[in-house]
């Protein structure tokens, strides 16, 4: 019930954010003035009508999962985001291996096992994908200077980086 | 015989020994890529679409590659169904109703090979189904105007929403989340940006496959976290494999009317397999009646909706080759490859790139007859792999897809981007949002707009346009009828539910 009366809240704030947005948009004489604004509109439209929809009429709601495992996942989240914006100064190596093995270690919690998944995932795609695939352009190893890492870290903290 | 003279223009592209060999790499990934619980069609065909892509194939083969891979994972999705009790992806949850009471017989063996054939026999006739029907379908399609087009789409998205869901108006919500994420971008005709909020990576529009990765493999590593990777080794010991000659005679004429059921199914745009193995199944239930049995573990449960499941995978290319219209996720992937290769879905494939056409659909007989050669003796191998432990499997996936999208533009843009439908993904499942419909509205919002804003031209802004000619008014019927009436048949076709322990 309430899981998805907040939902229907969340998007019919957005829908009528993506309207808003949508008058908004900038038209030039080639394109007509209606004309791009038209398709965006009728989405938000029926976006919004779907919104209130669920809202009203709700379903039960899902088995959450523990404030623990909510945690977990945070982390999860925090780890995948980190290892995109490492991937670039790092290269591909080091990144998975911590990447892999604390995604390993969250979803069965053994220490060694998730060690062994890190190591073994990170050096057996690098093989496969650089010597049976030939990507090598795309998995490689770098070693970057303090700033460039520092350049990246600072694209995940609003306002600071790119 | 025009057919005769196409299949043999199409088994010249497609039996060369390379292709050959990408054939059989396909279909022992694609069988894997299924059996794998968390890892289905849609999934693995869309991890493999930049990987493919960066491997510099031709068109020819890519697409050759890809429907292997697609038809394995129709086959794979049995095996952890009928072994685990976890369906690989949704067709298959049929297959567990009557699969695993079989396994939990001891007759494990006997199920896989059935459903082997009864897949084969499924897909077989599909491909021929589709042989006969997409070029006369090509045909009408050439009398489909923009407001025709808009009113298909829009049907796509209504029966979408109306069958596989057990909720209209979020799998509406979910189609607009789909086609609003298409909106952003450089707007085609005035070469302006749209919705982007000034941003400079989203000038080009969110790549579909940023979408359907995240959505799909990085929201399952959040479901693995949420349950620990329980569920996911073998409940069933797996003794000898003989071939069960008797089970199947006495299941032909089932996997034949199966069969017929799922192509109709799949045809369906928005439909799918999921329709085609759940109708095929209840129709055998109640031709057997109450003596079938049907959920204690015979083999005719095993084999409709299995031969129906795989029929309706090829059903839904009908659609999807002539009219651009995808007829499920699978099929939806399956049309970004086909876009990522430039080769643009519709009435003129089938006389412009007859080659690729043709070719395509002997690839899919040469799929089929190597996955029934494999599967047999080979099933053991396959079961072997499904006891990888969740905690390779799923950070390996992961990675895979990270160096998969990566490979796409290089920016990690896309990757946080990707991440982020992962968590969208997650909520999504939980709330019981289907993530199909998000999908459908990414990969066609740019066609769909295209048709509107056609229409709206030629009518010079008049809405009854849309409404101007038999064959739209009679899609415009049958969009609003496929999404209404499920509210009403809900109670009558009450999905059954899977069995438990």
């Amino acid at each position: 019930m309430a899981s998805d009366r907040i939902f229907g809240l969340v998007c019919l704030i957005t829908a009528v954010a993506y309207i808003a947005a949508a008058t908004q948009i900038q038209t030039n004489p080639f394109s007509g003035e209606f004309l791009p604004k038209l398709f965006p509109l009728m989405i938000g439209g029926v976006a919004a009508l779907c919104s209130l929809t669920i809202m009203f009429r709700p379903d039960p709601d899902p088995n959450w999962p523990a404030a623990r495992t909510w945690g977990a996942m945070a982390v999860a989240v925090l780890v995948l985001c980190i290892y995109a914006v490492m991937i670039t100064p790092l290269g591909f190596i080091l990144p998975t291996a911590i990447a892999a093995g604390i995604l390993s270690y969250q979803i069965s919690p053994n220490v060694k096992p998730a060690i062994a998944a890190g190591v073994g995932l990170s050096l057996g795609l690098f093989v496969l994908f650089k010597f049976a695939l030939g990507l090598g352009n795309i998995v490689a190893y770098k070693v970057p200077t303090a700033a460039k890492l520092w350049d990246a870290l600072t694209i995940l903290i609003p306002f600071v980086g790119h | 015989m025009d057919i005769l003279a196409n299949l043999a223009l199409g088994f010249s592209v497609a039996l060369s020994p390379f292709t050959l060999f990408l054939a059989v790499c396909g279909c022992f990934l694609g069988t894997i890529i299924g059996a794998l619980p968390g890892l289905g069609p849609s999934n693995g065909v869309a991890i493999l679409i930049p990987i493919t892509f960066t491997l510099g194939l031709d068109a020819t083969s890519a697409l050759v590659l890809m429907t292997s891979v697609y038809y394995g994972a129709m086959y794979g999705g049995r095996i952890s169904s009928i072994l685990l009790n976890i369906p690989g992806d949704e067709p298959a949850l049929m297959t567990t109703l009557d699969g695993y009471p079989m396994a939990k017989q001891g007759r494990a063996g006997d199920a896989l090979v059935l459903s082997g054939v009864a897949s084969f026999v499924g897909a077989l006739l599909a491909t021929v189904g589709l042989m006969f029907l997409a070029p006369t379908l090509a045909r009408v399609a050439f009398y489909f105007g923009p407001a025709e087009y808009f009113a298909l789409y829009l049907l796509a998205f209504c029966t979408l929403g109306g069958m596989a869901s057990n909720n209209q108006a979020k799998a509406a919500l979910a189609a607009c989340m789909g086609l609003g994420i298409a909106m952003i971008g450089v707007d085609s005709s005035s070469g302006l940006p749209r919705l982007t909020g000034g941003n400079l990576h989203l000038f080009d529009g969110i790549d579909f496959l940023v979408a359907i990765v995240g959505l799909f493999a990085i929201a399952e590593v959040f479901f693995f976290i949420e349950s620990h990777g329980k569920g996911s080794s073998i409940g069933v010991k797996l003794d000898k494999v003989r071939i069960p000659w008797k089970d199947i005679m006495s299941t032909k004429w089932t996997m034949l009317r199966a069969s017929g059921v799922g192509f109709i199914a799949g045809i369906l745009p928005g439909a799918g397999a999921s329709l085609g193995s759940f109708l095929a199944y209840m129709s055998e239930k109640s031709v057997a009646g109450e003596k079938g049995g049907f959920g204690t573990g015979v083999p005719k449960g095993v084999a409709a909706p299995e031969a129906g499941n795989n029929s309706a995978a090829g059903g839904a290319l009908v659609p999807m080759l002539t009219l651009g219209v995808p007829g499920s996720g699978t099929t939806a992937v399956l049309l970004a490859l086909l876009m990522t290769l430039n080769i643009t879905p519709g009435p003129t494939l089938f006389t412009e790139r007859a080659d690729v056409v043709w070719g395509l659909i002997a690839s899919l007989l040469i799929a089929n007859v190597v996955l029934l050669l494999m599967n047999v003796p080979m099933v053991k191998i396959f079961v072997k792999i499904l006891s990888v432990p969740a905690w390779v499997l799923l950070p390996g996936v992961t990675m895979i897809s990270f160096v998969g999208i990566y490979s796409l533009s290089g920016s990690y843009f896309d990757l946080l981007l990707m991440v982020g439908f992962g968590v969208l993904g997650y909520i999504l499942r939980k709330l019981d949002v289907p993530t199909v419909p998000v999908i459908l509205g990414i990969l066609l919002g740019g066609n769909m707009e295209d048709a509107l804003r056609r229409a709206m031209t030629l009518s010079d802004g008049d809405p009854t346009y849309l409404f101007s000619s038999p064959i739209a008014i009679g899609l415009w019927v049958a969009a609003i009828a496929g999404f209404v009436a499920p509210m009403f048949l809900r109670n009558i076709l009450k999905k059954p539910q899977a069995v438990t322990d």
